[in-house]
């Protein structure tokens, strides 16, 4: 990963919303980089951040939500600050987008040929023929049957699924070295799911395209992706290798988080519980974010806020694995916030 | 949970909450809110505010017959707006007149939302061939004006009963007429919101437990499609007072008698001619005003309990 | 705990005509269109044991759900529960009796719970409804009692749904279940909108119940790590039929019909065993057009001729059944699973 300009480089990213009654911090100081070919997984429960971070390096915030700080850089070049024009041409072309909804991705009026050719004729210099022999062959690459008849066919003709492969044909049609895809799977059946994963990392392998997944499921991931982030209340808890942070997370929440998961490996009488819910953003407790749920919290996280350090092969926010640890520890009361 | 406590509260959250806050932030809004205040007082305070009583025949004497305005020659500061033919003072004739003009708008207003409610209410949870049958009524109704509805009902009650019966019960019947040609949108609006609702779970919960369609409808269905209400009212107030106004402008409203702002506007238009404009004017600014302040306020309240407009 | 049936669903059938209205039909020569959504469902449920449902969207487990509570007469078959025929309804008196022994848990923590009321309301409605509190000072130990049974606190009852998160709602639609007293919880994906660090708690929450107040559940689940961690018995459902029926080890460990081992492989690998997963193929078709005999024909890597033409029936086998030709002609062989980490 380290040795090359990183693909996407993100630092200090900070995403506020504006409300009448103050200003809610949704992304806090957030910062990760992605390889070129690399699969980044940003996972997270509802309320994480982790789709609005997605959403401010697309560059499609919708208001009154607006980045606050930190940059975004694209091989180098900042995009974060970008007129709406320039950061249009390089949607599409640089960095391609995938949704959760496919319904909702496509436009219901006009056939998948028209926006597969549209897309591509914006982005590259080919003629209208040039174009649709290009989308034939991605509809083809992307498995959907009869590519030839259907391509002229309009979206309510396709399955969820199928819709999906469209959806992933037109994020990759012009080429893009990144793609942001946010929940791609959740609206679909498991069987579906599976597919859908498995032709995504093929084509990104294929196309050297890295892929920035956000998604709650932690299964997605484990299929997916290289390294791991995970968020809590805006932050990032850990970040590493997926191997490291599912097998042996470092941060209390990961772990937490892991345990909750039911396995087929161990069949336990207790899934393993995180009393209490994620803070609210207007909430948010002082030191570690996590510290009312955590139980191997000490006074240290009730009032300083731990940075990512390492630990291990990955890297986590939290004090227990800085030299001076916690400090004296503060268990957690008996009946905690109830969730 | 005791009702001074849990009031008290109620007004903490709503003096913070998202209505309030985009009700002080227009200025238009609040001038609409003040002009209804204004008139609203006024009207409903009549007895104790007005300079006059109009209707009176006792207090009144024709040797005060058309006077103009205070403020122009020959005007007296006892009848600052003027008077009419039969000396009444036009300020206080309107001050009586929009008070029963509101009364039949409210009314009516009231009228439309209890038939409107009930039907879209029924139409929207039971469905099939009660929906069909109901929502072509509304169709049909449609597709007349409302004023023409009004005047059939109100012709067709004339025609039943004698004309001195008829004075005693015109109130009702008006208010009913009005009433009765508004009641469609109540009802195609809720029936929108009720057939949304009645798939959700909660509804199916309480069909789980086994409650009779009239309760669920009435307690669970009811209370959560109420919301866009209070807008269409609103509006509706402006749209029966003036039906109100145009029927008693057309002679067919209220009597004379029983003078409502339209039947002012009425009495001074046929004085129009002889110069005495004051006698229709005053009555035509305090109706427009009226309307137009109630309609600001009901456009204020749509966009304010909009959540996607937030 | 009694063995046997306590639950017991014999040919159950529910059909929805979604054909276009009379007139279309007449003017443009469409054809009726039914939905076969529960086409012929056999299930035991002895008392005390958690029956899981799964089966991906348009298999009919919501339907089968909201069969057995009563949303909707059944088109055909009987249900039977504790001996009694609920599925001819109507009435109240001892069909009353017989409701309130039976309730449900929803999906939605969002939708479930009404808006406009109070949460001691919601959950009072029950009790109110079935007569089983004496007075107000009973009817609010009792409401009282609920909440802290669900780790909430009696002071929760005056606030309103939205006040609460979603976890918190659940947990609230829980107590409002359990407000008659009943025996037999049906329980449609109760966790599938949820986070999951809340869903472990609801689950756990469920399993404590289950425990102290000797429930049954039927559990309606697309996720199958949820299902094997929680069930006694497991049934896989693909477009409105029952493919395979089993203790839920035995299903896990020695799946038989090939959808089954389908779903399986779906299952993500989280221990990172890097255990071998059969590629799966195809979509669920749609439910407006099965496909003729074993609906499952055109995914299936093991059909036949027959396969084809003639729907298989339900062979007991192993302590549970599945409705296979393969199987039944032997021409598939069942092989034990394990999804234990390697060395």
């Amino acid at each position: 990963m380290a040795g090359n300009v990183p693909l996407l480089e993100v630092k200090n990213l900070r995403v506020e919303f504006p409300t009448r009654r103050g200003t809610l911090l949704a992304v806090d100081d957030v910062s990760f980089e992605i390889a070129p070919g690399e699969v980044l997984g940003v996972v997270g429960e509802s309320g994480a951040g982790k789709s609005l971070t997605g959403n401010a390096i697309i560059g499609l915030l919708e208001p009154p939500g607006r980045i606050a700080g930190g940059e975004v850089r694209l091989e180098g070049q900042r995009i974060d600050n970008l007129p709406y024009e320039a950061m249009r041409k390089v949607r599409g072309a640089r960095i391609g987008a995938i949704f959760q909804d496919p319904l909702t991705s496509l436009n219901p009026l006009y056939s998948v040929s028209r926006q597969l050719v549209e897309t591509i004729q914006t982005h590259l210099p080919l003629s209208a023929r040039e174009a649709r022999a290009r989308a034939l062959d991605l509809l083809k690459q992307v498995g959907i049957p009869g590519a030839e008849q259907r391509i002229d066919h309009y979206p309510h003709q396709f399955s969820g699924g199928m819709r999906q492969r469209v959806v992933i044909a037109l994020a990759l049609c012009a080429g893009p070295r990144l793609i942001v895809a946010d929940e791609p799977t959740t609206a679909l059946d498991v069987s579906i799911q599976a597919q859908i994963i498995a032709l995504l990392k093929k084509l990104c392998r294929e196309n050297g395209t890295a892929v920035m997944l956000v998604t709650h499921d932690m299964g997605v991931i484990a299929e997916t992706a290289d390294r791991v982030a995970v968020m809590y209340a805006g932050r990032i808890a850990e970040i590493g290798p997926v191997r490291d942070v599912i097998k042996n997370a470092r941060h209390p929440y990961t772990r937490g988080l892991m345990g909750s998961i039911p396995s087929l490996g161990v069949r336990t009488e207790r899934l393993t519980q995180i009393d209490g819910s994620m803070p609210r953003l207007t909430e948010i407790p002082a030191g570690c974010a996590f510290n009312p749920r955590c139980t191997s919290r000490g006074e240290r996280c009730l009032v300083e806020r731990p940075d990512l350090m390492a630990a291990g092969a990955s890297r986590a926010a939290c004090w227990l694995h800085d030299a001076r640890g916690v400090g004296t520890p503060v268990p957690l009361a008996r009946e905690a916030a109830h969730g | 949970m005791a009702g001074g406590t849990s009031f008290s509260r109620w007004l903490h959250r709503a003096s913070d909450s998202d209505v309030w806050w985009s009700f002080r932030s227009s200025s238009l809004t609040i001038a609409a809110a003040v002009v209804t205040a204004l008139i609203l007082i006024l009207s409903f305070l009549s007895p104790l505010l007005a300079p006059h009583t109009p209707f009176d025949p006792s207090t009144l004497s024709l040797s005060d017959g058309l006077k103009p305005p205070a403020w122009m020659p020959d005007g007296d500061w006892a009848f600052p707006l003027g008077t009419d033919d039969q000396g009444r003072d036009v300020l206080s004739a309107i001050m009586y007149g929009t008070r029963l003009s509101l009364v039949v708008g409210m009314a009516s207003v009231f009228v439309s939302m209890l038939i409107g409610i009930t039907l879209g209410l029924v139409s929207g949870y039971v469905g099939g061939v009660t929906d069909a049958v109901i929502m072509r009524i509304a169709d049909v109704q449609l597709t007349f004006p409302a004023i023409l509805v009004a005047l059939l009902i109100d012709g067709v009650v004339r025609g039943l009963i004698s004309v001195q019966r008829h004075d005693e019960i015109a109130l009702f019947v008006i208010i009913g007429a009005i009433g009765l040609s508004f009641w469609v949108q109540y009802a195609r609006t809720i029936r929108g919101s009720v057939m949304v609702e009645k798939n959700k779970e909660y509804v199916q919960a309480a069909r789980v437990i086994g409650l009779s369609p009239v309760l669920i409808m009435v307690r669970h269905v009811l209370p959560n499609v109420t919301g866009p209400i209070l807008v269409i009212a609103t509006i509706n107030l402006g749209l029966a007072v003036i039906s109100e106004a145009t029927l008693s402008f057309l002679g067919v409203g209220l009597p004379s008698t029983q003078p409502s702002l339209g039947t002012l506007i009425r009495l001074g238009n046929e004085l129009l001619q002889s110069g005495e404009w004051w006698i229709t004017l005053f009555p035509s600014i305090t109706l427009a005003a009226l309307v137009l302040a109630v309609n600001l306020l009901g456009d204020w309240l749509r966009d304010a309990l909009n959540p996607k407009l937030r | 705990m009694a063995e046997g049936s306590y639950v017991r669903i014999e040919g159950l059938k529910r059909y929805f005509d979604v054909s276009p209205p009379w007139l279309v039909r007449v003017l443009e020569g469409k054809p009726r269109q039914i939905v076969q959504a529960v086409d012929g469902i056999d299930i035991e449920i002895a008392k005390g044991e958690t029956f899981s449902l799964v089966g991906e969207s348009g298999c009919g487990k919501s339907t089968v759900a909201r069969l057995v509570v009563g949303l909707y007469p059944p088109t055909a078959g009987r249900i039977e529960f504790d001996g009694n025929d609920i599925a001819t309804r109507r009435g109240q008196g001892a069909h009353s009796a017989l409701r309130r022994r039976l309730q449900m848990i929803f999906q939605d923590p969002f939708a479930s719970l009404n808006p406009r009321w109070r949460v001691f309301d919601i959950i009072a409605e029950p009790i109110r409804a079935f007569g089983l509190s004496k007075d107000k000072a009973d009817l609010e130990k009792q409401v009282g009692d609920l909440l802290r049974q669900v780790r909430l606190t009696p002071a929760d009852g005056a606030k309103y749904p939205h006040e609460f998160s979603g976890g918190q709602r659940q947990r609230i639609s829980i107590a409002r279940a359990l407000a008659s007293r009943p025996e037999f919880l049906v329980c449609d994906e109760p966790t599938s909108a949820l986070d999951v660090s809340v869903q472990a708690q609801i689950l756990n929450l469920m399993m404590d119940l289950q425990r102290r107040l000797r429930l049954t559940y039927l559990f309606i689940s697309h996720n199958l790590a949820v299902v094997y961690h929680i069930s006694t018995r497991v049934g896989v459902m693909y477009l409105g039929r029952l493919v395979e029926e089993a203790p839920t080890d035995t299903l896990f460990r020695r799946p038989k019909h090939p959808y089954t081992r389908m779903l399986l492989d779906t299952i993500p690998d989280l221990d990172m065993t890097g255990r071998q997963r059969a590629p799966v193929a195809g979509e669920v078709p749609s439910p407006l057009n099965p496909p003729s005999g074993c609906s499952f024909h055109p995914r299936c890597p093991f059909a036949n001729e027959r396969c084809t033409v003639e729907r298989p029936k339900a062979l007991p086998i192993e302590g549970g059944s599945v409705a296979c030709h393969a199987i039944e002609e032997g021409r598939l062989a069942i092989e034990d699973r394990s999804y234990a980490a390697r060395g």
